[in-house]
């Protein structure tokens, strides 16, 4: 297995709100203590539902947000809290894809000049023409025809938009590309396309991917690795096949068991779960998923488990045992 | 389906590319018939105002003292020699009108220029900056905005010193508040949205993202408020001058000329109905091509 590229060491995102008037100020817990590692050529998915963090996680990997407490080391250097503001080379490292493909292109600026601008600004030492070589060529890479290049984002559908917002996140060359949900707000047929220009390209420029998503049959299809959050809690980190063959948490297991099979003749139990996910800003003591968990014990109200295992972990203290996962 | 959507077309309309923004905007600009007569008369008065030497009979203020109020040439005592009549020391109005579009348009371009560089700038800043000086920035616009903006204007302009110029910097002050809050309002819905995210992680530093990314994609109501001050300006002025605050006699400015013909308005009609024409038409003008203005460049007002 190949050097990891990146490690996060329980990277927690903190949000002071102002409280007001008689009411004390109060802290979102939006990312509460993730870890895990990304490696060249590997996929590691986050899933989780809205809320538990996914999104947060991506800023504070990108560098967008300082992350209030943890450590993010990105090719061997140790984050400070500057971010990468002042270092290209950390700055290039890194780059994201956003969900909505109609909010993440400046409708000013040409598709031409949306991909020459991480240039210009991350590489003065390339000249004019050469800028614009390698846009073209990244344009071809990702499947627009050339005469795209003058044309504005509004004449583009979902799909073609997010190919070109997967272009300018390639322009620098970054070793760690952050897909934030880059599926979710397109068509059924057009996924697979963008997904399989996303696998084929990690293939070819050795990409490690961080990819967000709520939805597991997407997740199925890229992931080498799967991470489950919950209230910004990693509840189960392991190889796909684990994950989703035998599910330790019970967390995960009502994840998967929510996800639609298309086969009528296969009658699935769903696990219902009861209730809201709580508030990131009064989490439940013990276990934070212990007032909506069937499975639950005295000791899920008291203490919080820690993450156990290996390769396969997940926090839980009453896991689901091993033969009733493979019995389903 | 793609048969039905390929056949019936045109080969040339498959071929062209979707319509540019600047063409886009001239169609729907044009179906409002009353922003294209307020375009029509703009321009007109443009073209006077830029030929004024030409087009005018007389120097503005050549007294031909033979010949006082004068009444326009239609009317019995008129005679072509003045089409519009003479004032009071007997200059010809129609070439004083005429020099005065130059004033109005001079006018008009200084006091929204100054106000939109202003107001944008400070616009700009209080939409990224942090929450004090935000705050400092609008309360302070709220200051200027609560008092007539007219009353505020005449102020200033008894600090300065009355002259054509000073008037024009208070208008320009008067007038800026409008510009920061219209900004302001515009930056801080486009600052949230992904792509400037995305200029961000593509290493923008924060001025080119204020001034390269967020600006250009504010500029809409901004275009609009500009088209619509730009008759505030004149009519302020127009107003300033016709108090004694603005331009100083013998200037041809339009409402200075009002002033100057206040005491004839029983006596000798021409004098004051042809500035104050002049002034209403150039306004009205201007405002209806704001409105077509503000309707083309907002799709939320898009009739479709």
């Amino acid at each position: 297995m190949s050097e990891a590229i990146l490690t996060a060491k329980n990277l927690k995102r903190h949000y002071e709100v102002k409280g007001g008037f008689l009411k004390p100020d109060a802290t979102v817990r939006a990312l509460d203590g993730a870890s895990f590692t990304l490696t060249p050529g590997k996929t590691l998915a986050v899933v989780g539902e809205s809320g538990s963090g996914k999104s947060t996680l991506a800023r504070v990997v990108t560098m967008i947000e300082p992350p209030t407490e943890g450590d993010l080391i990105i090719g061997g250097r140790k984050i400070g809290p500057e971010g990468a503001s002042g270092d290209r080379d950390l700055r290039a490292m890194v780059q994201i894809v956003f969900q909505d493909p109609y909010g993440s292109l400046n409708p000013r600026q040409t598709i031409g000049q949306t991909l020459m601008e991480p240039l210009l600004l991350n590489r003065p030492e390339v000249s004019a023409a050469e800028r614009e070589t390698r846009a073209r060529d990244m344009l071809a890479m990702v499947g627009l025809r050339p005469e795209h290049f003058e044309r504005y984002p509004h004449m583009f559908s979902g799909g073609q938009r997010q190919r070109v917002a997967v272009a300018r996140a390639l322009m620098l060359e970054p070793k760690i590309l952050v897909l934030d949900e880059p599926v979710s707000a397109l068509d059924l047929s057009i996924q697979s396309q963008v997904l399989n220009l996303l696998m084929d390209l990690q293939e070819r420029m050795d990409l490690a991917y961080l990819f967000i998503s709520h939805d597991l049959s997407v997740v199925r299809h890229i992931a080498d690795e799967v991470l489950v959050l919950y209230l910004g809690q990693p509840v189960e980190i392991g190889p796909k096949q684990a994950i989703f063959e035998a599910p330790r948490h019970p967390y995960t297991k009502a994840l998967l068991s929510a996800t639609p099979v298309a086969d009528p003749a296969l009658r699935k139990e769903r696990i219902k779960l009861e209730g809201e996910l709580p508030s990131p800003m009064n989490k439940p003591q013990g276990c934070s998923f212990n007032p909506r968990c069937w499975r639950r014990q005295d000791v899920c109200t008291k203490v919080e488990p820690e993450l156990q295992g290996q390769g396969h972990c997940f926090a839980c203290h009453n896991p689901i045992p091993l033969d009733e996962t493979e019995a389903a | 389906m793609t048969d039905s959507a390929s056949h019936p077309a045109s080969p040339a309309s498959t071929q062209k590319a979707p319509p540019s923004r600047l063409r886009e905007f001239w169609s729907s600009f044009k179906e409002n018939r009353g922003a294209v007569i307020g375009l029509i008369v703009f321009l007109g008065f443009l073209f006077v105002a830029i030929l004024a030497p030409l087009l005018a009979p007389y120097a503005p203020d050549t007294q031909y003292r033979d010949a006082q109020l004068v009444p326009p040439f239609w009317q019995e005592g008129g005679s072509t020699r003045f089409l519009l009549g003479t004032d009071a020391v007997g200059r010809d109005l129609l070439s004083r009108l005429i020099y005065g579009a130059r004033f109005s348009f001079f006018i008009g371009l200084l006091v929204v220029t100054l106000a939109t560089s202003l107001g944008v700038l400070l616009g700009v800043i209080a939409g990224f900056a942090p929450r004090w000086l935000d705050t400092l920035i609008m309360r302070l616009m709220d200051i200027v905005l609560s008092f007539p903006s007219l009353l505020l204007a005449l102020v200033l302009v008894a600090i300065l010193g009355p002259s054509l110029l000073n008037a024009m910097i208070a208008i320009a002050i008067v007038l800026q508040p409008h510009f920061v809050r219209l900004t302001r309002a515009a930056v801080l819905t486009e600052r949230s949205k992904d792509y400037v995210i995305a200029a961000r992680v593509a290493g923008g530093r924060p001025i080119r993202i204020m001034f390269r990314t967020v600006l250009p994609n504010c500029l809409a109501p901004i275009i609009v408020q500009a088209a619509l001050s730009f008759s505030t300006a004149v009519l302020d002025t127009a107003a300033l001058g016709f108090l004694g605050m603005g331009a100083q006699p013998p200037t041809p400015e339009w409402g200075t000329m009002l002033a100057e013909a206040r005491e004839f308005i029983l006596s000798a009609w021409w004098v004051v109905t042809f500035p104050g024409l002049c002034i209403l038409v150039t306004v009205l003008a201007i405002n209806l091509m704001g409105d077509g203005l503000r309707d083309a460049l907002d799709p939320k007002l898009k009739r479709s």
